[in-house]
C-alpha cells in the first residue's frame, strides 16, 4: 500500500502548482450499503476527508460523477452476478489503489450462505419470472476476482479504522490495523470476559479485532463481524462453544454469519456440520 | 516488637476518607459485571462486602458468602497492573512545523502523577508490582511514565484467608502472606498489612504496621492497639490459606525443566488447545510487553506515538521483515511459559510468575500453567513429583 500511495501522489500532483487531491471513488456490489454509510457517518472527519481527497464517484452521497482513473477506490459488496465480474475488472483497471471495505467485499458477506445452498431452487421459489434473473451460484469476495491492495474488515467497517486507512493512504504509511483477536481489545478496555465470567459463548478468541470489542463491552458474546484473526484456532474454540452448551447446529450458525465465506470460518463450520469438533 | 493494631469494619470508611483527604487515589477491589475487578474506591460501600469467588480453569463466578467479609475472595479479574502501566498511553505528540521546513516537533506526554493508595492488594499482586519495579524502574533506563505513577504509592495490603482453587502463590513463595520487605530493594513491602478475622461474632482486621506512613494512617483512624496474640491469629489464617492451595509449581526445578524442554512434544498438545487469544498475558500481573504504534491524522499535520500492551501470543509481536519468527501457536506458548518460569530468572533474577492463577481462570480454553509445567517436568524427567498439580 505504501508504494501505491506514493505513486498515486506523484501522478496526482503532476503539472499542478499545489498537489492535486487524489481522486476517490466508492463502489458498490452486493451489500447493504452499511459500510458506505459508515463513511457518511464520519461526521467530524468528513470535512477533513473532503479536503484531503477529491470525492469523484460516490453515488450513495452525490450524483456528480468525475471520470476516472481514480487514485483510490473503496469497494463495498461481494460478487454475485456475471455483470459484477466484468465491472470489478473495469474498476480495477481504473484504480490506483483498491481497498475493499466490509465483510461482503472481504469474505462474501451474509449472502455467501448461498454457497451452501441450491440457488436455482431459491430463484424458482422467490421470483415469479426466474428466467429474467442472471445470478451466480456463489457470493465471493473481491479478492477472488482482482488484485486488492488492502482489505478492511468488519460488518460494518469501523469508522475509526476507515479514517485510519485513509490517513495511511494519504501519508504513504502502513495503516495501524491490528490482526490479533478481539480479546486484546476486550482486555485493553478492562472488560470482564463473558464466556469465563458468565458462561456466554463468544467468538472473540478467533475473531480479528477492530470493533473495540463492542459486544463483550455490553455483556454479549462476539459475533465474529471482523472475520478470522491471523492465528485463529477454530478447532479449540469449537470445543469451548460445545462445552458452554451450544449444539452443533448452533455452532455451525455462529460460524456462518457475516463472514461465512472467510476460509477459516467456512472450514470450521463445515467440520462441525460434518459431525462435530476434531 | 511489631506494631499491631486492630481495626473494626466500621473503621474502613474512616480509613478510605482519610486516604482521599490526603490526596490519594484509592484503588481496590469492587464488583462490576458480576465480577470482582480492581477499580476506584470512594467509600467502604464500593468494596465487595459479603461476596466470595469461585475460580477454576476458564471459569469465574462470584457467590454470596454467609458473612460480611470485605475481602473474602482471591485475585480480582485484573491486578493493579493497569494502574501503573496502562494498556495504552501516548509517549509523544508531534506537530508539523511549517517554519521548520515541514519537520515535526515532538512533545513528550507527561504521566498523570497523583499518588495511589492500593487498598486490599493481595500478596501475589504486590510481589508483581515489585517485579515490575525491577523491570521498569530499577534498570539502567527508567520508564519515566511508570516511575511517575509509582512514586508515593501507599500500600495497604490484605493477606488472603480464602485462596481460589487457581491460586498457587504458596508454592511460588509469593503469598498468601506478603514478605515484609521487597527482596530486590530491601524496602518495606507494605505500609499496612490487614488480615480479616471473622470468628463467631467477632469481625475485625489485624493491622500490622510496616512503615511510618502506615503508622501515621493507623493513628489517624484511631486504630486500637493489638497484641502478639492477634498477630499469631493472623499468621494462622494465612498459614491455613497456604495449606488449602491445591495447585503448585515446584519453583526449585522449574527453571531447568523449561530449559530442557525446548523440543518437547508437549508443545504440540498445548498448541491444539491454545486459541492464540492473548488473554493469559493480558491478565498476568507481571507481563509487560508493549508495542509502539504511530498514527497521523488525515492532513499529516499531527502525529502521535502510542505505547500499547502487546502479547507474545499475537503473530505480529515477533514480526521482523519477511514474517513473524514465532509463526505457530506452539512456538508462542513455549515462548510465554519459558519466559515466565525460566528465562525471566536469567534476565531479572527472579521468576516471572507470582502464582496468582489468573492465566488459568481467564484462559477461555482452560489451559493451566501448573498442569503444563508439571507435564513438562514429568516428560523431561527433571521435575520433582511434588510439582504435579493435584487437579
Ligand atoms: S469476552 Fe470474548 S472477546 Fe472478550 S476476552 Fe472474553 S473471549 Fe475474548
Ligand atoms: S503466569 Fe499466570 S499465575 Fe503466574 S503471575 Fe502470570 S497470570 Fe499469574
Ligand atoms: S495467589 Fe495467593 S496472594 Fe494471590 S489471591 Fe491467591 S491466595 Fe491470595
Ligand atoms: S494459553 Fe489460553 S489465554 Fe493464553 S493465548 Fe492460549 S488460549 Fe488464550
Amino acid at each position: 500500500m505504501t508504494d501505491a500511495a506514493t505513486h498515486t501522489h506523484a501522478d496526482a500532483s503532476a503539472g499542478a502548482d499545489t498537489p492535486a487531491r487524489p481522486k476517490l471513488a466508492v463502489w458498490k456490489f452486493a451489500s447493504c450499503d452499511g459500510c458506505q454509510l459508515t463513511i457518511l457517518n464520519c461526521e467530524d472527519e468528513l470535512l477533513s476527508i473532503a479536503e484531503a481527497v477529491h470525492i469523484a464517484y460516490f453515488p450513495e452521497a452525490t450524483r456528480a460523477v468525475v471520470e476516472g482513473p481514480y487514485e483510490l477506490s473503496l469497494v463495498e459488496g461481494s460478487i454475485t452476478t456475471p455483470e459484477d465480474v466484468e465491472r470489478i475488472h473495469e474498476i480495477r483497471a481504473q484504480s490506483g489503489t483498491l481497498v475493499t471495505i466490509g465483510a461482503c467485499a472481504t469474505a462474501g458477506g451474509i449472502q455467501a450462505l448461498r454457497n451452501w445452498a441450491d440457488v436455482d431452487e431459491f430463484r424458482s421459489i422467490v421470483y415469479a419470472h426466474p428466467e429474467y434473473l442472471s445470478t451466480l451460484d456463489t457470493s465471493t469476495p473481491i479478492a477472488s476476482h482482482v488484485d486488492v491492495d488492502y482489505e478492511l474488515r468488519g460488518c460494518p467497517v469501523d469508522k475509526g479504522q476507515l479514517v485510519e486507512v485513509l490517513a495511511a493512504f494519504l501519508n504513504g504509511r502502513k495503516p495501524r490495523i491490528p490482526t490479533y483477536s478481539v480479546c486484546v481489545e476486550c482486555k485493553l478496555k478492562g472488560n470482564v470476559c463473558v464466556p469465563v465470567a458468565h458462561g456466554t459463548p463468544c467468538l472473540g478468541p478467533v475473531t480479528q479485532a477492530g470493533c473495540g470489542a463492542l459486544c463483550p463491552t455490553y455483556g454479549r458474546g462476539c459475533y465474529g463481524c471482523f472475520g478470522p484473526q491471523d492465528s485463529a484456532n477454530t478447532d479449540s474454540l469449537t470445543r469451548q462453544l460445545a462445552e458452554l452448551g451450544m449444539s452443533n447446529d448452533d455452532i455451525v450458525r455462529v460460524y456462518r454469519t457475516f463472514n461465512a465465506g472467510a476460509p477459516e470460518f467456512e472450514a470450521a463450520s463445515n467440520k462441525v456440520a460434518a459431525g462435530g469438533a476434531s | 516488637m511489631d506494631d499491631i493494631r486492630i481495626l473494626a469494619p466500621s473503621d474502613l470508611d474512616t480509613l478510605i476518607a482519610e486516604l482521599r483527604e490526603r490526596g490519594f487515589r484509592v484503588v481496590g477491589p469492587t464488583l462490576r459485571d458480576e465480577t470482582i475487578v480492581t477499580g476506584d474506591i470512594r467509600s467502604a460501600s464500593d468494596l465487595p462486602r459479603g461476596i466470595g469467588d469461585i475460580q477454576e480453569a476458564a471459569t469465574y463466578r462470584t457467590r454470596q458468602r454467609d458473612d460480611d467479609a470485605y475481602f473474602g475472595f482471591a485475585a480480582p479479574a485484573q491486578s493493579t497492573k493497569p494502574v501503573f502501566f496502562p494498556s495504552e498511553e501516548v509517549v509523544w505528540r508531534g506537530k508539523r512545523d511549517h517554519d521548520q521546513g515541514g519537520h515535526f516537533t515532538a512533545e513528550r506526554d507527561t504521566a498523570n502523577a497523583s499518588p495511589v493508595a492500593l487498598l486490599g492488594v493481595r500478596s501475589c499482586d504486590l510481589r508483581a508490582v515489585q517485579i515490575h519495579d525491577q523491570v521498569l524502574a530499577h534498570r539502567q533506563f527508567k520508564d519515566v511514565h511508570y516511575t511517575a505513577r509509582r512514586d508515593g504509592t501507599l500500600v495497604i495490603a490484605v493477606a488472603c484467608g480464602v485462596p481460589a482453587a487457581t491460586c498457587f502463590c504458596a508454592s511460588m513463595g509469593t503469598g498468601p502472606r506478603p514478605a515484609a520487605t521487597d527482596p530486590q530493594t530491601g524496602q518495606p513491602s507494605y505500609d499496612l498489612l490487614l488480615t480479616e478475622v471473622i470468628d463467631g461474632d467477632t469481625h475485625h482486621f489485624v493491622a500490622e504496621v510496616g512503615t511510618d506512613a502506615g503508622r501515621d494512617i493507623a493513628d489517624a483512624v484511631a486504630a486500637s492497639k493489638g497484641t502478639a496474640k492477634d498477630q499469631a491469629q493472623a499468621i494462622d489464617i494465612t498459614n491455613a490459606a497456604a495449606a488449602s492451595q491445591t495447585r503448585a509449581i515446584d519453583r526449585n526445578t522449574v527453571h531447568d525443566v523449561l530449559r530442557a524442554s525446548a523440543e518437547s512434544s508437549r508443545w504440540e498438545d498445548v498448541a491444539n488447545r491454545c486459541l492464540g487469544c492473548t488473554n493469559c498475558t493480558m491478565v498476568c500481573p507481571t507481563c509487560f510487553c508493549t508495542t509502539m504504534s504511530d498514527v497521523s491524522d488525515l492532513a499529516g499535520e499531527n502525529a502521535e506515538r502510542h505505547r500499547v500492551w502487546d502479547s507474545c501470543f499475537s503473530a505480529n509481536f515477533s514480526y521482523i521483515h519477511g514474517g513473524p519468527t514465532r509463526e505457530s501457536l506452539k512456538a508462542r506458548y513455549r515462548q510465554w511459559i519459558t519466559h515466565k518460569l525460566s528465562s525471566w530468572e536469567d534476565q531479572f533474577g527472579m521468576l516471572g510468575c507470582v502464582g496468582c492463577g489468573r492465566c488459568i481462570t481467564w484462559c477461555p480454553a482452560g489451559i493451566d500453567i501448573t498442569e503444563e509445567a508439571a507435564a513438562l517436568g514429568r516428560m523431561s524427567g527433571l521435575g520433582s513429583t511434588a510439582s504435579a498439580a493435584s487437579t
